[in-house]
């Protein structure tokens, strides 16, 4: 038995070291234990290619400078590449239309001014439903005062709105991105890219019901820059600064060390025995595993009660987004731009995008693949050997289980991702020195995260807030004592925001 | 001038077709169920009576009777899992629980209510058979998410089961060759010899009695009847149906399913379920093993102290209080409560009922209002009721081993 330390956190991934930091902060003897040789999980930069780095998460769009601040993440090394890229809807015959600032460049008259109107509308909702990421969500029926002060908030916040506002918010919230585009817009081009932030990381196309506004919303709540925010140094940037912030506070962090459960002393939590055996004590042990992880494969079952353990069984949790690294000895000339500066999104119609769902919901992938794809190099030279470039893109739709494995499909998909940038920027495939793929399936292997979904568990609006991983689990605590988590799988959710780590580390010190 | 009946025999008029499946027994219990009264139990015709429900209630107390649970269902647990599994769905201690032993069992949902209870027969480290009165294989392999090693069966049609029940049950099993049945404690299991394979005989029931179930394959299961019954006839034994079962179980303190608690996967309105405290099953929750579905509620509950109590009522008069409403008046101002099963119970001579009684009046007086009828007239009266805390009737023969004359 190793000596025993006051809080164990289970992976160091971003929201595992924000969780550890604001702990260690209070004064608390926190333990990080990361599985891997590296901490940062899907945020860590690595290298893939001789001298070519890139990490699984690209931007910041959620990121908050409070957290920045609190932390101070500055004085660790964290800086930002860009503060506001565009998102440029790429045409193949350059008649791109370009999203930035608030403003749209390349669309009609009536587009440009119907995004006026709709990034108005969609800014006051963000604003309504921001405060609520960074709070504890409140658990319904438990008479709790702080619980009722959140619902009550919630309600006034929408009723604040206006009345007309709030019965928009009411009506719009669960539209399928495609009605929601509709409503709005005329060019498919412009209406694809805009869908794009509302499905990219689920199980869900331009037509899914139940889940647009919200996606967009949370993409909404960062406030880093003016737009899309680029880290220096890869999403790896973030977390090797959050990493240093907790150690500044006194945590320790101890890499290849895989926890290969949670013991318990009679109901209680006790700490941790890794995978080499070793046993560490701690009274609060705290997960950044994804919820499936957590409670079957660190917790068990028979530690649970049956309705909850079905709940966190029914968790959507496959991946449908592959990501695709490629080392490119220079720059790739893209149709119609100067330079391609921004999120470049291969999107041409709501119904392309569809389309390629469609072939993923029976297991299979489009030979067209829809993807937003950025060259950070282009703004970072940390990244690539001088005059040449990384290229880090979000591919969809890559099916976590594809029929017969991914092992046979890797090449062909590599191969269609090509195709598609071919068809934007002609002679791309001449220029790659260097490939990495990582399907569903990799990014579980490699991140031990379940299914190889960004959100460890579908970021949905029946998921989501006091159902996030799903009542009963949804205030970081679980109902095993001592037992909490901290990861994307609990509320706000994924993306690099760090705040269900705070949020978990604030209900940890209010609790103990 | 002699008096003759011709009654017909019982086959003669087994021609209306309801629909339900014969048990294996059922050329057997066909023939003797001369009124053909059958309910339907699982899909299966089950006898409601065979000729008279108190006389075939008699012999549970008397002699002996013999009633067909084959329709209950059964469930094979095996896997190096299976007790993990168990364990941490029911509220017993599974894991200490010895082989070839039985135990009755609820299992809770996280709220701590009583989905179904059914007894569980442990076989080996890794093999068990859960029976219960009604489906619950859903449940089950909800139960088994998060476990690897672990198989559930539906083992319902591939055993025939018949509740041997009364004081000369065991002499007459003794009788059939079953030597060494008499040092089968309660809840207990033996296996003999029998037919093509053998006859698994556990000392277990519904009555409260001394009393054995059965437990045989189909092929089997007519030859096991025409034993018993050619053996039994110097035992005194009957066929039973439902209705004589019923009376047993009230007085021996069991539970009926859907009767005194409603599982709590078929209610929709808010606790119209209960929980294992309310129903008096406090004994079974064992809080000091490892944890079992519905724990933290059910501790939470019991901390509180404020649940509804199933209680055991001795009722004044002799008019059964069926579908009472209770009061904590005379003047029936105060309703506090209802009865969930009554009966003038013949062998305790009293008039006794369970009844659901709201937690802050199950200690003070209890009254219950009571319709009856005579010659198609109703009558209302109040009678005062008084709480019983152990079970109506409890022979020491029940629990004796050797039971007596064995």
């Amino acid at each position: 038995m190793s000596k025993p330390v006051d809080i164990i956190i289970i992976g160091g991934g971003h929201n595992g070291l924000a969780c550890a930091a604001y702990l260690a902060k209070a004064g608390r003897k926190v333990l990080v234990l990361e599985a891997a040789a590296q901490a940062g999980g899907l945020a860590a930069t690595r290298e893939f290619a001789p001298g070519f780095s890139a990490s699984v998460a690209h931007t910041l769009p959620q990121l908050g400078a409070k957290l920045v601040r609190e932390l101070a993440l500055e004085q660790h090394g964290f800086s930002l590449a860009a503060t506001a890229l565009p998102s440029v809807a790429l045409s193949r015959d350059g008649a791109h239309i370009s999203i930035a600032g608030g403003e749209l460049s390349g669309a009609s008259a009536a587009d440009t001014a119907a995004y006026r109107d709709y990034l108005h509308l969609m800014q006051k909702f963000a604003k309504a439903i921001n405060p609520f990421w960074h709070k504890r969500p409140p658990m319904v029926g438990s008479g709790g005062l702080q619980d009722l002060a959140t619902l009550g908030q919630f309600g006034w916040k929408l009723r604040t709105l206006g009345k007309t506002d709030m019965r928009e918010m009411m009506r719009m919230i669960a539209l399928p991105a495609q009605d929601l585009m509709d409503e709005y817009f005329e060019s498919p081009l412009l209406k694809a890219a805009l869908s794009w932030d509302a499905n990219v990381g689920s199980k869900l196309a331009p037509r899914s019901p139940n889940n647009a506004v919200l996606p967009l919303l949370y993409r909404m709540c960062g406030d880093l820059g003016d737009g899309l925010p680029l880290p220096r140094g890869g999403a790896g940037g973030l977390t090797e600064a959050l990493a240093k912030a907790a150690q500044a506070q006194g945590a320790e962090l101890r890499l290849n060390s895989p926890v290969a459960r949670v013991t318990l002393d009679g109901a209680r939590v006790s700490g941790v025995e890794l995978e080499s055996g070793e046993l560490i004590g701690a009274g609060t042990v705290v997960s950044n595993a994804d919820p499936k992880t957590s409670f079957f494969k660190l917790l068990g079952a028979q530690h649970l009660d049956i309705q909850f353990t079905h709940r966190i069984n029914r968790l959507r949790s496959d991946g449908f987004v592959a990501k695709l690294h490629l080392a490119l000895r220079e720059l790739p000339d893209f149709t119609g731009l100067t330079r391609p500066v921004g999120r470049l999104l291969l999107t041409p119609s709501m119904q392309h995008i569809e389309n390629a769902f469609d072939e993923a919901k029976y297991g299979g992938y489009a030979r067209d693949l829809p993807m937003e794809v950025i060259i950070p190099s282009l703004l970072d030279d940390s990244l690539a050997p001088a005059g040449q470039h990384v290229l880090s893109a979000q591919v969809q739709y890559a099916p976590y289980a594809v029929n017969g494995g991914w092992e046979q499909h890797r090449d062909a998909f590599t191969d269609n991702a090509l195709a598609t940038l071919e068809q934007y920027a002609p002679g791309i495939r001449e220029l790659v020195v260097g490939t990495e793929l990582l399907t569903p399936a990799d990014l579980e292997q490699q991140f031990r995260v379940t299914g190889g979904h960004w959100h460890h568990a579908e970021f949905a609006l029946d998921n989501w807030w006091m159902n996030r991983p799903t009542y009963g689990a949804s205030q970081y605590k679980t109902p095993v004592p001592g037992f909490y988590l901290c990861g994307a799988g609990a509320h706000p959710g994924g993306g690099l925001m760090g705040v269900a780590g705070s949020n978990a580390a604030r209900a940890i010190l209010e609790e103990n | 001038m002699p008096l003759t009946a011709n009654l017909q025999p019982a086959d003669a008029i087994a021609h209306v077709h309801n629909g339900a499946l014969g048990s294996p027994f059922h050329a057997r219990t066909s023939a003797l169920n001369i009124n053909q009264q059958w309910g339907i139990w699982n899909g299966y015709a089950s006898a409601v009576y065979y000729a008279d429900a108190h006389l075939e209630y008699f012999s549970t107390r008397n002699t002996c009777g013999v009633f067909d649970v084959s329709p209950m269902r059964k469930y094979r647990f095996s896997g190096s899992d299976s007790a993990a599994m168990l364990d941490r769905m029911v509220t017993r201690d599974v894991i200490a629980q010895p082989v070839d032993t039985v135990a009755y069992n609820v299992w809770c949902t996280d709220s701590g209510k009583v989905v179904d209870d059914g007894t569980l027969f442990r076989y080996a480290d890794d093999e068990f058979m859960l029976c219960c009165a009604d489906p619950c294989y859903d449940w089950f392999k909800l139960a088994a998410v998060g476990f690897e090693q672990i198989e559930i069966t539906d083992i319902s049609e591939d055993i025939a089961a018949l509740a041997l029940q009364g004081p000369t049950s065991c002499a007459l099993l003794k009788a059939m060759g079953f030597s060494g049945i008499e040092q089968c404690k309660p809840f207990q299991i033996m296996r003999f010899a029998f037919g093509s394979d053998q006859v698994m005989i556990s000392r277990t029931g519904y009555t409260g009695d001394l009393g054995y179930e059965l437990w045989i394959a189909p092929a089997d299961a007519e030859l096991l009847w025409d034993k018993l019954f050619s053996t039994g006839q110097l035992y005194g034994i009957q066929p039973l149906g439902d209705e004589s079962l019923d009376m047993a179980r009230l007085e021996a303190g069991f539970l009926a399913p859907d009767v005194d608690f409603h599982g709590s996967l078929h209610t929709v309105e808010l606790d119209h379920d209960q929980s294992p405290l309310e129903l008096g099953l406090g004994w079974i929750l064992n809080f000091k093993k490892a944890h079992f579905s519905g724990r933290a509620a059910l501790l939470a509950q019991k901390e509180s102290g404020n649940y509804r109590r199933l209680l055991k009522l001795d009722i004044e008069g002799n008019k059964p209080a069926e579908n009472s409403i209770l009061y904590a008046d005379e003047k029936c101002a105060k309703e506090i409560g209802y009865v969930t099963s009554a009966m003038w119970s013949p062998v305790v001579k009293a008039n006794i009922a369970y009844a659901l009684v709201e937690a802050k009046y199950f200690e003070g007086p209890i009254w219950a209002e009571i319709y009856h009828q005579k010659e198609m007239r109703w009558y209302r009266k109040v009678a005062r009721c008084t709480r019983v805390t152990k079970p109506f009737w409890s022979p020491d023969r029940a629990r004796a081993t050797p039971p007596a004359d064995c």
